[in-house]
């Protein structure tokens, strides 16, 4: 039987199906051993967390991107190099702070959420929370500690998924990479 | 009667951790299944009617797994009665984790999701089965499936 498809070709690629699906499952399975919304929030926060401490060093290692000297190009970065190499979209960088210490990423789509439908029982679940845990963490290993929250998502009626992110502070000391 | 659970052979120190443990893979596996049943359908939307079980198995083996792990099985034998056994000799969830006997009390964890997988995929091809898996030297593994008849 023949197949027509390219799949085997790019290592570092992995099929956008089972991605999706095994997210789906994860968020599924937090879902029933939490039974709140909340709770599951946040799991998948500390979940994305642990991912980004260690992803940084693999983005770093692949992009061959310098150090960023301010926030700005820290957004352009994450923006066109990073979401645009682990989940192959490019959102825009928009609604910047007068200050310039927050803006907001505008997701037009959003590979996790492929086929997703939240339940009427489950309007308090932010489902992509583990991306804004990745974030976090990724960005706390090179010394930047950020808030990101989700402003808007498409998974809740809302027309954009739009991810907020606030620089606090730099963070001085190297912190040892720990788990949460 | 519970199908489908994943055994492995393995030694755990205290009887909480084993509970504990037993817990956590037999919910991987679950998460596998629903992945694989997923999976499955997309995979062969377009695909003509399976010959027999010995064409299923090929499939997984070959397009299924390039799918999934971008590599074939690396060798399938079966013993016609409905018991197969797949060998990835380089598997792709293990290569990062141990070349040889180092960390094997925790191979567990990471062949419950693709044990699922299998029996997942196989379950929305309309066969039944039980998939076990089984490791002793990392990144070495097979996947034992036996066929249930229903």
């Amino acid at each position: 039987m023949s197949r027509q498809s390219n799949r085997a070709t790019d290592s570092k690629k992995m099929n956008s199906e089972l991605f999706t699906l095994t997210y789906g499952a994860l968020v599924t399975q937090l879902c029933k051993d939490y039974e709140n919304d909340e709770e599951v929030n946040k799991q998948l926060d500390k979940m994305g967390y642990n991912i980004g401490v260690r992803l940084i060093e693999d983005f770093l290692a692949r992009s061959s991107v310098g150090r960023c000297h301010d926030f700005r190009e820290t957004a352009d970065v994450i923006a066109k190099v990073a979401f645009k190499m682990y989940l192959g979209i490019t959102p825009s960088v928009t609604n910047w702070s007068p200050a310039g210490d927050e803006f907001s990423l505008i997701l037009e789509s959003n590979p996790l959420v492929d086929f997703v439908e939240l339940p009427d029982n489950h309007s308090n679940l932010v489902y992509s929370s583990l991306l804004c845990g990745v974030l976090r963490g990724a960005l706390e290993m090179v010394q930047m500690a950020v808030d990101v929250r989700f402003a808007q998502d498409t998974l809740r009626g809302d027309s954009v998924t739009e991810i907020r992110m606030k620089f606090i502070k730099r963070i001085e000391e190297n912190l040892p990479a720990g788990d949460e | 009667m519970e199908d489908g659970r994943m055994r492995v052979k393995c030694n755990f120190s205290g009887d909480q951790k084993f509970l504990e443990n037993g817990r956590c893979v037999s919910k991987l596996e679950s998460m596998g299944f629903r992945v694989g049943q997923g999976l499955i359908e997309r995979f062969t939307k377009d695909t003509p009617r399976f010959k027999d079980e010995l064409d299923v198995m090929k499939f997984i083996c070959k397009d299924f797994w390039t799918s999934v792990f971008k590599k074939q099985i690396d060798n399938l034998r079966t013993n016609h009665q409905g018991i197969y056994v797949l060998q990835d000799n380089k598997f792709r969830l293990l290569t990062h984790l141990s070349a040889g006997k180092q960390y094997l009390e925790h191979a567990p964890k990471f062949l419950a999701f693709t044990c699922g997988l299998v029996r997942g995929a196989l379950s929305n091809l309309g066969v039944k089965s039980i998939v076990t898996a089984e490791v002793s030297v990392m990144p070495a593994c097979k996947f034992q499936v036996m066929i249930q008849k229903m």
